[in-house]
């Protein structure tokens, strides 16, 4: 077994209203000096055997499914077992 | 005359689009998600909704269902597809439209009555419309937003391929205020706001959506 993960992030170009929003809410916990927050997502996909083709089809699935490559960015890595 | 209306899980607007084309003289036939038949529709319209939930992005997972794989195939050939709302996110997912929707600048969903005007009258789905008809619809979204990088908006500028845009105020952020745009052939069609909405004075703000409808129907009755 071993997981891979996909993080998925709007495009830098691309603004960010959610992220904005956080951003606006951190004066209220008292918090200064954090310039910007973008919003994400995470995937993790667990697979049963970790092979070059299987990274392959991840970054298909990452590709087709969970981004849309219009308006955002993704990256696929191993997480290593604890 | 028959236009199919494809339910996906998630669907809200399906029964509303139905009427329209009721109202609009062809026959509605109602499309199943989960299944690769078009029941020898002329046209389709998708509906809008919050299919999946919108889950993931929406229209990202509404995108890869059975009956999409026939949509696909169909609008490539030149059928007449409308996409509303919902519908549109799944045909920007689908690469069937150019450009993608994101959340609402301000991030509230706004429901309200909106002013639009129409600016190709070339379409099949805006046939019956004057040029430069000022109508309108409800609309109600809450990711309206339309964006595309700047090459790809101004080449649906210059090819007339923005189909309507929003008059009065921007109500979502979209880029060039725009509201709907179309495939290169044309045929196929995004929308934001509700059409399906305004075809008849009982309820909505009145009919200016009706000749999304029959202009479909004039043009399939045309071909």
């Amino acid at each position: 077994m071993a997981r891979v993960v996909v993080d998925v992030m709007l495009k830098p170009e691309i603004l960010d209203p959610q992220g904005k929003a956080v951003h606006g809410a951190l004066p209220r916990l008292g918090v200064s000096g954090v310039v910007d927050v973008r919003q994400g997502k995470r995937f993790e996909l667990e697979v049963d055997e970790l092979s070059d083709e299987r990274l392959a089809q991840i970054h298909d699935i990452a590709e087709k499914l969970l981004s849309n490559p219009v308006i955002e960015d993704y990256r696929v890595h191993v997480e290593e077992q604890a | 005359m028959k236009i199919g209306v494809v339910t996906f899980p998630g669907s809200l607007d399906d029964v509303d689009a139905q009427r329209a084309v009721d109202v609009a003289g062809a026959e509605a036939i109602a499309l199943w998600h989960d299944e690769h038949d078009l029941r020898g529709v002329d046209a389709v319209v998708l509906p809008g909704g919050f299919s999946y939930g919108d889950y993931l992005r929406c229209g990202a997972i509404s995108r890869f269902s059975p009956i999409m794989t026939e949509v696909i195939e169909a609008a490539g050939k030149g059928m007449p597809v409308l996409g509303i709302c919902n519908g549109f996110q799944i045909l920007t997912e689908s690469h069937l439209l150019p450009g993608a929707l994101l959340r609402n600048d301000g991030l509230k969903f706004v429901c309200r009555d909106q002013r639009l005007r129409i600016e190709n009258t070339q379409t099949p789905w805006t046939s019956d419309y004057a040029d430069g008809a000022e109508i309108t619809v409800v609309l109600k979204s809450g990711e309206g937003k339309y964006v595309a990088d700047e090459d790809t908006l101004d080449r649906l500028e210059g090819e007339g391929r923005v189909v309507a845009r929003y008059l009065d105020v921007n109500p979502n952020g979209s880029l060039r205020d725009i509201a709907g745009v179309s495939n290169e052939r044309g045929n196929v069609v995004g929308l934001m706001p509700h059409p399906e909405h305004a075809v008849e004075d009982l309820c909505g703000p009145g009919v200016d959506g009706l000749a999304f409808f029959t202009s479909a129907v004039s043009q399939l009755l045309r071909a």
